[in-house]
């Protein structure tokens, strides 16, 4: 680990919202650049909390979050700003805009952003994105309402990939999909990541099965702490109960 | 005995002071940060990038699409507003005057009270829920994520359309208004043509419309503004996008009417102090 360069380094990162009652207590976290790192825990343990801090939409109570050597917790709105056009984000939902089409939802970014290409230059880019996300031509003109939920999280990821991000986050991917939707996101989790070697991605979920498949590390929480962080095997073989716990469910559930 | 009865109604009127207090103090938090709210929601329109083509969307969804109801409604009260008048001065026989007192009570008060409370409840409506449904989609979210400015992108182009219809639409209402008070005076109550103008031209100054056309853009800004504030800070699912539309459209219209009285003063004022 001591060689990998981090694209992301949690220092002692605490947030409390009310005085002396900590969501996260101090958490340590590295996640590295070329590597799938997923972020597991039960329900109330922080995961969302924390990844609202690496996205910068919430203020430490004190410690750091170094984005590519940065620290976004001291950087100002406009610097905050442009740091995210480093972050390419998959929702729970997809979070597409239902007022423009797959093809639209998939340019916007580029539309915002990249105001050096043209406009043939910003569709072929997204056309790519989508094929690469594995989506239909026939589905592009379509709004987001007029296609499956599969479809949605093909296009939030292609729309995700658009600026060709240093690090890809995914929040809760396979939240309420079912069992063969779900191996149909983590393949393409995988994928996306082998397309593209350097880049870092960070996986939110509770789904010990899917962390276990698609990790190379997997750090798991508890009362906003990192509980363990090493390699599925590291867990499987460790000994603290709330880990083996957590363990034993997710292969019963499995 | 004595002691406790005492005791009790102290408890009560605590609790009743307490309660005033609370929801005066809760009202000035709110206000303020609509305010706050809007004001850097106007403000990031002269930011790059120029959001034009969105100002442009909205312009037509707030002031194009509310053309029509504006146009019935404003046809309806001219008429009615004119009969009403007109039942009135004929018992004082000054009948003549039913023209030149429609048309100051429609440019001065009716036409912008009117058409920002129509406004509000069809545009403010659509834009509460239209933002608080992405702010619980996480539309906004995305938006951030991305690198862009949600009130930049989402708010500003809104509250700027609302600042630039809302005059017009409120010209619009007094035209068809005094249309409608034509017909009924002269075509249904047979009164004389001539001095329905002549009277009306003669009563009605420039300042009246101005003083409307006036009222209408600081409507604008505030139906929108309490709208929009409500809409992106939703909370909860479906529910709770109904409640801020809900509350968005009544403390929209509620606010429209106060704002009408004390505009009216400060606008008089001026005009004395101008004169």
């Amino acid at each position: 680990m001591g060689q990998v360069e981090n694209a992301i380094e949690i220092v002692d990162l605490k947030k409390s919202f009310t005085e002396g009652d900590y969501v996260l207590n101090g958490i340590n976290l590295e996640i590295p650049k070329g590597k799938i790192t997923v972020i597991i825990g039960f329900s109330g343990t922080g995961k969302s909390v924390l990844l609202k801090h690496i996205l910068g939409l919430l203020k430490p109570t004190s410690g750091q979050i170094k984005i590519l050597g940065k620290d976004i917790a001291k950087m100002s709105e406009t610097e905050t700003v442009k740091m995210r056009k480093h972050f390419g984000v998959l929702f729970q939902y997809a979070a597409l805009f239902d007022d423009r089409t797959i093809l639209d939802n998939v340019r916007f970014p580029l539309d915002e952003h990249r105001k050096d290409l043209s406009k043939k230059q910003i569709t072929d880019i997204a056309f790519e994105k989508l094929k690469q996300s594995g989506l239909d031509e026939k589905h592009y003109n379509k709004l987001p309402g007029e296609v499956s939920g599969g479809m949605r999280k093909r296009c939030g990821l292609a729309r995700a990939l658009a600026l060709d991000p240093d690090i890809l986050i995914y929040d809760e991917p396979t939240t309420g999909l079912d069992p063969i939707l779900t191996e149909m996101v983590d393949n393409l989790i995988l994928s996306t990541h082998n397309h593209k070697d350097d880049t870092a991605s960070l996986v939110v979920s509770h789904d010990l099965h899917a962390a276990f498949r698609i990790g190379d590390y997997v750090a798991m929480l508890d009362s906003g702490k990192v509980l363990l962080y090493g390699t599925p095997k590291d867990f499987m073989e460790s000994d603290n109960p709330l880990v083996s716990r957590f363990v034993s469910k997710g292969v019963r559930k499995k | 005995m004595r002691e406790n009865v005492r005791q009790r109604v102290n408890d009560f009127f605590d609790l009743v002071l307490g309660t005033i207090w609370q929801t005066i103090e809760n009202f000035i938090f709110e206000v303020g940060s609509v305010f706050t709210f809007g004001a850097y929601s106007f403000k990031s329109f002269f930011r790059k990038p120029y959001r034009f083509k969105e100002f442009i969307q909205q312009m037509e969804f707030i002031g194009n699409k509310s053309i029509f109801i504006v146009v019935l409604t404003g046809t309806f009260t001219g008429m009615a507003l004119s009969f009403q008048v007109y039942l009135g001065f004929r018992l004082v026989n000054a009948t003549s005057l039913t023209g030149p007192i429609v048309a100051m009570g429609i440019a001065r008060e009716l036409g912008p009270v009117l058409t920002g409370l129509i406004v509000a409840a069809r545009a403010g409506g659509a834009m509460a829920a239209n933002i608080g449904s992405m702010r619980v989609t996480e539309q906004i979210d995305a938006l951030q994520v991305m690198g862009v400015d949600p009130q930049e992108y989402l708010v500003a182009p809104r509250l700027w359309a609302s600042v630039v219809s809302l005059p017009l639409l409120t010209g619009v209402f007094d035209f068809v208004a005094m249309i409608g008070s034509y017909f009924l005076c002269i075509k249904v109550l047979e009164m004389d043509e001539a001095i329905f103008w002549d009277k009306t031209a003669l009563w009605l100054n420039p300042s009246h419309i101005n003083e409307g056309l006036i009222k209408g853009a600081v409507f604008g800004a505030v139906f929108s503004m309490i709208c929009t504030y409500r809409g992106y800070n939703t909370k909860g699912g479906a529910r709770g996008v109904g409640d801020a539309t809900n509350r968005g459209v009544v403390l929209s219209m509620v606010m429209i009417i106060i704002l009408d009285f004390f505009l009216m003063n400060l606008i008089e004022i001026y005009y004395k102090l101008t004169a």
